[in-house]
């Protein structure tokens, strides 16, 4: 289904991607006592993101709760509070900062249930933002959810849409298993409808068509979907182009990708990861071996070109995978 | 590197430069990044400049220190050339890191100074692995690191300690605690009533002065130094102190109030220890202004600098990454680029 046909079955209302997340939060918090926050300065200052905002006033502390700056500690304490009967939603800031948790993320929180023979849950959430675009230079623009992805036992969705946040957001707290959901720093801002309904969720697992297209299919993820979008924009009458986000990254809807494939017989995928051994290279992968004979020509790849993320605007912008990238590449195959 | 102490008129007269750099530096930081033409994030120093000055004053120039978020004030107290950072501030090819780093990340390995940090409680460990090679290579140096109160809660920091004082290591931890970490109150963020009795748990020193008071932070800091010279291990000193500013320029600082600042405020290190220089004739009031005015037109020549400088080319982001240049960083560079030709790939 369309994510256009997906919300016009829904009552929706216009607000940001840092809204929708707040009130997923909001709603989560509200029908589950075991749900809480942690993380630093998301109570009373509302957090570094702006994305807890008034949820400690309405919730307090101990559900919206300020920690030490220290990532393994929480992130460790999470595993074991979600292994315990407690369903703990972290904020961990900069997805830079999962370096400082790693230990307890790889070691702990994916290995768990495996190891004990699926005898235990561990219904963690972790949010983290991630990306350039605003001079935050190396160690504070970083897009990891590759490592996440590959890691068997974790779960990592990647909105680029107001409504997919909200959904992903609410599904990730229901979710019995580890989840991580990487927010792009740069869309919070971003407007879009979102479905009101308290159990509006956006299944993990589920890619969205965002723009139907009959020449290429652009597999975009977070910022890069509204930048392929305006893409396809430009570029109709000329190129018909088809959007997919696939909203999920671990699991992928593989299937979704090939249907489009299938039809369009070309394909870009367009992530800010850096290139090399990453997320483009998973989701090329399982197209062609879904969708090999429908190819017409070699599938395209759009993100970082295996730097670090500069400080100097030039250097940022050189770097950044963007909707330029994005033509480029459609240009390169059509 | 000039070298500086507080032990001769000179040195204390450099020290009081230095402190004035450090505040004309950040308030002018401050003024640019509000303007837009400094981007990303700025932690400003001032309210601290008596910790770095006085510890970097009693360090030898060839002593190693690592930085964190807040390091304009580090670097000045280590004698880093104020064009430089702000360059690097302003995103300049100019700047330390050639433009790649920005206000988080200055650094500059050959004066001892390891690196700005934007992960807290990142630089314990490094200052352990420099103390490492001190110890090694039978240097006679020290390495110190810089933290702030926040920082004390990460466990990286308790284990850079932890191999530091078991080694016997020559290093130095300096706390800089300025009651916040964000918006976070120390209170909130660790059981101890002092963080200095943190030292404890590595059976070294742990003493806490007062960081408004630039000869308290120096005198700990030789005595931190003599030890670690001496073969016998690290020293934690934690210096109480006050940013004046928000945590980062732009924060609505709603987690303090006005009256708090004021009275740290009124303890102004700056002031004091003018007052001091002052009181035993080291210094006139003439004097002092000929110093402020010297140090206003360092900082404008600076900026003058910053803003005049070159921004990098655009291709310069695919430099520096290793020693060798790999294949890969300039044929996904070339490639997203580029709409056409050879890049089609070899199917067509
Ligand atoms: C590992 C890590 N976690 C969180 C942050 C976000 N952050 C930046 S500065 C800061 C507060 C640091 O407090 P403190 O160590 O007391 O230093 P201060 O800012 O007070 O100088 C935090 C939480 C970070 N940069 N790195
Ligand atoms: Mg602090």
């Amino acid at each position: 289904m369309t994510a256009q046909a997906e919300l016009e079955r829904e009552e929706t209302e216009t607000m940001t991607v840092r809204e929708a997340i707040r009130e997923a939060l909001r709603e989560e918090l509200a029908r589950d006592e075991d749900v809480y926050i942690m993380g630093e300065d998301v109570g009373a200052f509302g957090g570094v993101l702006e994305v807890t905002g008034d949820l400690y006033e309405e919730f307090g502390e101990e559900r919206v709760r300020d920690t030490p700056i220290a990532e393994a500690g929480y992130v460790g304490a999470a595993t074991g509070a979600a292994a315990t009967g407690t369903r703990p939603v972290i904020e961990l800031m900069f997805s830079d900062f999962i370096g400082v948790s790693m230990e307890q993320i790889m070691n702990q929180m994916a290995k768990m249930r495996y190891m004990f023979g699926g005898k235990t849950e561990i219904p963690v959430t972790v949010r983290a933002t991630e990306g350039g675009g605003m001079g935050a230079a190396s160690q504070h623009s970083g897009t990891v959810h590759a490592w996440i992805s590959h890691f068997p036992g974790l779960k990592a969705v990647a909105p680029g849409t107001a409504a997919a946040a909200k959904g992903l957001t609410k599904a990730a707290i229901r979710s019995n298993d580890p989840v991580f959901v990487f927010e792009n720093k740069m869309i919070y801002e971003q407007q879009g409808d979102v479905p009101t309904d308290e159990d509006y969720i956006v299944p993990i697992g589920e890619a969205a068509v965002e723009r139907e297209g009959e020449d290429v299919t652009v597999v975009a993820t977070q910022r890069l979907v509204g930048e392929s979008l305006d893409v396809a924009d430009r570029l109709a009458g000329d190129v018909s182009v088809e959007v997919i986000d696939p909203r999920s990254l671990y699991p992928l809807d593989t299937e979704t990708i090939a249907e489009s494939l299938r039809k369009t017989g070309r394909m870009v995928v367009a992530d800010e990861t850096p290139l090399s051994y990453g997320t483009h290279a998973e989701i090329i992968t399982r197209a062609q071996e879904e969708a090999f004979f429908s190819l017409d020509a070699p599938i395209q790849r759009v993100g970082t070109p295996d730097t670090h993320m500069p400080f100097s605007t030039p250097l940022e912008q050189e770097v950044l995978p963007d909707g330029e990238g994005v033509e480029n590449a459609i240009r390169r195959i059509t | 590197m000039e070298d500086y102490t507080l032990d001769t008129e000179d040195g204390r007269l450099e020290a009081l430069r230095r402190m004035l750099t450090i505040r004309e530096f950040d308030t002018k930081a401050g003024e640019y990044f509000a303007d837009g033409e400094i981007p990303g994030f700025v932690h400003l120093y001032i309210g601290e400049e008596a910790v770095g000055v006085g510890t970097c004053a009693a360090l030898e120039p060839d002593d190693y220190i690592t930085s964190t978020h807040r390091g304009h004030g580090h670097c000045i107290a280590k004698g880093l050339d104020t064009k430089l950072m702000m360059a690097e501030l302003f995103g300049k090819r100019s700047g330390y890191c050639n433009g790649k780093g920005g206000s988080m990340h200055i650094a500059d390995v050959d004066a001892g100074m390891l690196g700005a940090n934007g992960i807290v409680g990142a630089g314990p460990p490094l200052a352990t692995g420099a103390a490492l090679s001190i110890d090694y290579q039978d240097r006679d140096q020290v390495a110190l690191a810089f933290l702030g109160d926040g920082a004390v809660a990460q466990g990286q920091v308790h284990e850079a300690v932890n191999m530091a004082s078991t080694w016997d290591l020559p290093a130095i931890f300096l706390v800089e605690n300025n009651k916040y970490g964000e918006a976070t109150p120390v209170e909130k963020q660790h059981n101890v009533k002092q963080l200095s009795d943190t030292a404890q748990a590595y059976d070294i020193p742990g003493v806490t002065v007062d960081g408004m008071d630039v000869t308290a932070v120096t005198e700990a800091v030789e005595e931190a130094r003599k030890r670690a010279r001496a073969g016998d291990g690290p020293t934690m000193i934690e210096a109480e102190t006050y940013r004046y500013n928000g945590h980062y320029e732009g924060d609505e600082q709603n987690y303090r109030d006005e009256e708090e600042v004021a009275q740290w405020k009124e303890r102004d290190a700056i002031e004091s220890f003018k007052e001091r220089l002052l009181d035993r004739g080291e210094l006139t009031e003439a004097e002092f202004g000929e110093l402020q005015a010297e140090v206003e037109d360092e900082i404008a020549d600076a900026v003058e600098y910053a803003q005049n400088s070159d921004l990098p080319e655009p291709e310069e982001a695919y430099e520096d990454m290793f020693s060798e240049s790999v294949p890969e960083v300039e044929q996904f560079a070339s490639r997203l680029r580029t709409d056409g030709g050879s890049s089609r790939g070899d199917s067509q």
